[in-house]
């Protein structure tokens, strides 16, 4: 009851200063790891830097430590659901062509969008010069 | 129990008390940011997906950000964070005075990331990188430089509205704030704008390494 416990959670004034201070020094940290080359990790480093950051916020100054499970699990939830969309969709995009190489390529990774410019039809269709063996083989079967 | 007519003032018929109240309240907000989440999460697939076709463009484009304004904004923004989270603490102990001021604390700051923003932007309107058919600029490398525009605009540009109506609800926070609306036994309205302010500062840590930070 409110009359047992008036002043719920109040944290002590040093707990924000120090994770303000964390997380300042963690966006310093994360612009000089950016300008190193670690590669293919460059993502994955500035990703882990940011959910740090994340989680730091969301614990104490959102309370979740703190507060009622529930509202944790829903913030997972939410995050989880998005997590199934950006897999899911980076499956379908980038891996469509392993089972269908005329639907997986992009219609012409070349044209120009937006450039003011007449089109030419010769240039916008998929020529068969310029296609893989495995797509010609896959139009010759659908010619059929 | 000396504040319980305050209570009774601030219950609403249909709760039991007033921590059923703030606790309905705060999972009512808690929904609300979940939808947000989703909302962004839609861009933020839209992101992935461009990123994963155009991986050189958005490497070549991102140059023309300036990492500095970035990172400036991105510790204006926890530090607002870090004013908000204080003055909810105030109103927990009922210190009025600070909360005003750690209010307005937070409401500078986040002006200052909409001026920050604004330079940046201004600065891109000037040179054409635009998104889409406006796009004029001619300095980026490789075909279609326009799609990293389009996202940099479409995901920093909803982030700014969120900013702004951010700054709308500190206002009026500011003006109850003065009229005494707020105790330490009632300050829900205080601490759910708090979570959406968090939730704002969230959705910026990630947009700053995805937008500035292109290895």
């Amino acid at each position: 009851m409110s009359s047992n416990s008036p002043h719920p959670h109040v944290l002590p004034l040093g707990i924000y200063l120090k994770i303000g201070m964390v997380l300042i020094v963690l966006t310093v940290v994360t612009v000089i790891a950016a300008q190193q080359d670690f590669g293919e990790f460059n993502l994955l480093i500035a990703m882990l830097i940011a959910g740090v950051k994340a989680t730091l916020v969301a614990l104490f100054f959102m309370h979740l430590k703190y507060d009622n499970k529930l509202y944790s699990i829903l913030f997972l939830i939410s995050l989880i659901c998005l997590a199934v969309f950006i897999s899911l969709i980076l499956f379908d995009t980038m891996r469509r062509d392993d089972l269908n190489p005329i639907r997986g390529g992009h219609v012409n990774p070349t044209i120009e969008m937006y450039n003011n410019k007449e089109i030419n039809p010769a240039e916008t269709e998929l020529s068969p010069a310029t296609l893989p063996d495995s797509t010609k083989e896959a139009a010759k079967t659908t010619e059929h | 129990m000396s504040d319980t007519a305050g209570n009774v003032s601030h219950l609403e018929h249909h709760f039991s008390d007033v921590e059923q109240q703030r606790e309905s309240a705060k999972l009512g907000v808690w929904l609300f940011l979940l939808t947000e989440i989703l909302l962004f999460g839609g861009l933020f697939c839209f992101y992935s997906v461009y990123r994963a076709w155009n991986p050189d463009i958005f490497h070549n484009a991102h140059q023309y950000l300036n990492v500095y304004l970035g990172a400036l904004n991105t510790i204006v923004l926890i530090t607002s964070s870090v004013t908000m989270a204080l003055a909810i603490r105030s109103m927990q102990l009922d210190r009025k005075r600070n909360t005003l001021i750690l209010l307005g604390a937070t409401l500078f700051l986040a002006s200052m990331f909409l001026v920050i923003k604004y330079f940046e932007y201004s600065h891109k309107i000037h040179l054409g990188q635009l998104p889409g058919k406006y796009y004029t600029f001619t300095g980026v490398e490789g075909t279609n430089p326009h799609i990293f525009f389009s996202v940099y605009f479409l995901m920093t540009g909803l982030h700014g509205i969120h900013v702004m109506a951010g700054m709308g609800l500190i206002g009026w926070l500011m003006v109850k704030t003065q009229r005494n609306r707020f105790s330490s036994e009632y300050y829900t309205p205080i601490e759910m704008t708090g979570l959406y302010w968090h939730l704002v500062d969230l959705i910026w840590i990630f947009l700053f390494p995805l937008f500035y930070l292109i290895g």
